[in-house]
């Protein structure tokens, strides 16, 4: 899980840098943008059939919060791709740039629960 | 109602990013707030209450900073007014009354443990506000 984890998030940190550089450079964020987006998102549905797999391997997880990050981190993208895209200016970028910055925060929350439970 | 001009759209520009911030403290706040209180609500009755309420005044500022519209932006002003309230009333009682926080809530210590977003996030909202405030004609 670990390992899985520190893939998704070194994409996603590269992903907001690509952000950073369109946001600074001011030009439109394109094809890189999209496709790290996608890795990411490759990666994080990995990471969902692992993380369910484990969870039903037993560990004292409350379940419902688990998942909830799981599904969660999974639809940050997705959804900041989708609001970004009518705004095709730096509002935009910006939008996309907090995404690629809560999915480590999240995967780094989801860590802690699964730590947390000792499992 | 008087003549006024529609507000400029609240979520365009830098406010579709502001939208996206709110967006993200609503879908924190209210998960958080309704894992607190479906599960434990007993053991910190006051700062999950308040979780909840934070929880609600995020989800009205977000959609009403996404919709626009003069009615939206008013409902988006007294949104931001609630949460900027808020977090200065719970954050002082969180400082003045610790033993009424045995847990803590998104607006406690001033936002403290958000890196002072909430604190902050108020004020960037109001000041996008006025500047998209309808005028008057």
């Amino acid at each position: 899980m670990g390992l899985i984890q520190v893939v998704a998030a070194s994409l996603s940190g590269l992903l907001a840098l690509v952000a950073v550089v369109a946001l600074v450079r001011d030009r439109l964020y394109g094809k890189p943008v999209l496709m790290l987006a996608t890795l990411t998102e490759v990666v994080l549905a990995v990471h969902l059939v692992v993380g369910i797999l484990q969870l039903s391997g037993g560990g004292g997880v409350s379940g419902a919060t688990y998942v909830g990050y799981l599904v969660g981190v999974l639809l940050v993208l997705p959804a900041a791709v989708w609001w970004a895209a009518a705004e095709r200016n730096r509002g935009g970028t910006a939008v996309i740039l907090l995404g690629a910055l809560v999915v480590p925060f999240l995967l780094l929350r989801t860590h802690d629960i699964w730590a947390a439970a000792g499992a | 109602m008087p003549e006024v001009s529609a507000p400029a759209a609240t979520g365009r520009g830098i406010g579709r990013t502001l939208v996206a911030v709110y967006a993200v403290f609503a879908l924190s706040s209210v998960g958080r707030s309704s894992v607190q209180l479906l599960t434990k609500a007993d053991d910190a009755p006051v700062p999950y209450a308040l979780s909840g309420f934070a929880a609600l005044v995020y989800v009205v500022a977000t959609v009403a900073l996404a919709r626009g519209g003069i009615r939206w932006w008013r409902v988006a002003v007294v949104a931001c007014l609630v949460e900027l309230v808020g977090v200065l009333a719970v954050g002082t009682a969180s400082l003045l009354l610790p033993e009424e926080f045995p847990d803590a809530t998104v607006w406690s210590g001033f936002g403290i443990g958000y890196a002072f977003f909430p604190l902050v996030l108020p004020f960037v909202g109001l000041w996008w506000l006025h500047r998209t405030r309808p005028s008057a004609t």
